[in-house]
């Protein structure tokens, strides 16, 4: 009885899921409308992101505690 | 441009870096990878960012693809990950975007009212089980095709599948929707 009663539940979401959000697939008018290669260049052709002065001096702090406090290493993985 | 008319010389040229290869992996993939994002992502001018996205996280892995094996799955694979990530930054109180052409308009059968609140239920689910959903229930996709997207076993898209169901049933008798 439980099982039909979620068969049936499950047939009526899937109703209202399809009738919400139409399938894609086999849609000729979903299918990509232009060249993507022209944006692709222009993201291969981007400089990486530059790394902000304060995130270099955070990690240089971090490590010269390591250097000078092994014993924190722990504290921090726990943290983690 | 370099000719590379073998597949495989495509591949092993990729493989190694070549932008040429990349450049003609990308013309002849990018319609499929689209084809896949949209489907989970349903919007059309995200699905196009991510196609690109996908790619240029194909291109920075390079080197880890095995130019002996398919590029499609591996391409696929990629494409989900970058979809599943966009729907992490997508706020569930957000409607489902209706840009996508006229044939996919919704079903006039069910209220507008209906139609919200079983989008709202169904942006409200964890994105794993969105794209789960989306993909078996909605675009009817086979499990054996979605299990290789995701990196999982046909037995846990299933259950996905399953969750994303109950959680829905659960939302939507909370919206006071009877399903």
């Amino acid at each position: 009885m439980k099982e039909q009663n979620y068969e049936q539940d499950r047939k009526r979401i899937e109703q209202l899921l399809r009738k919400t959000m139409p399938p894609i697939t086999g849609q000729i008018d979903a299918e990509l409308r232009r060249d993507l290669w022209p944006s692709m260049q222009k993201r291969l052709e981007a400089r990486p992101a530059k790394v902000p002065w304060f995130d270099w001096a955070l990690l240089a702090a971090v490590a010269a505690l390591f250097v000078f406090f092994p014993g924190a290493l722990p504290v921090l993985l726990y943290h983690l | 441009m370099q000719v590379l008319e073998q597949p495989s010389d495509v591949l092993r040229q990729f493989s190694h870096g070549d932008l040429d290869a990349f450049e003609l992996l990308f013309r002849r993939h990018q319609r499929d990878v689209y084809g896949w994002i949209v489907r989970i992502v349903r919007d059309t001018a995200a699905a196009e960012d991510l196609t690109v996205e996908t790619f240029w996280r194909i291109y920075r892995t390079h080197a880890r693809f095995d130019p002996s094996r398919n590029f499609e799955p591996w391409a696929r694979r990629i494409a989900t990950n970058a979809a599943l990530d966009h729907l992490k930054t997508v706020r569930p109180e957000i409607d489902l975007p209706e840009d996508l052409p006229s044939p996919a308009l919704p079903d006039p059968g069910i209220s507008k009212e209906l139609r919200r609140k079983t989008a709202r239920a169904f942006r409200r689910l964890p994105p794993k089980l969105q794209v789960a959903a989306t993909l078996a229930l909605v675009e009817e996709q086979p499990y054996k095709e979605i299990a290789e997207a995701l990196g999982i076993s046909k037995g846990a898209v299933k259950l996905r599948v399953f969750r994303a169901l109950r959680l829905m049933r659960k939302e939507l008798k909370r919206q006071g929707v009877e399903p």
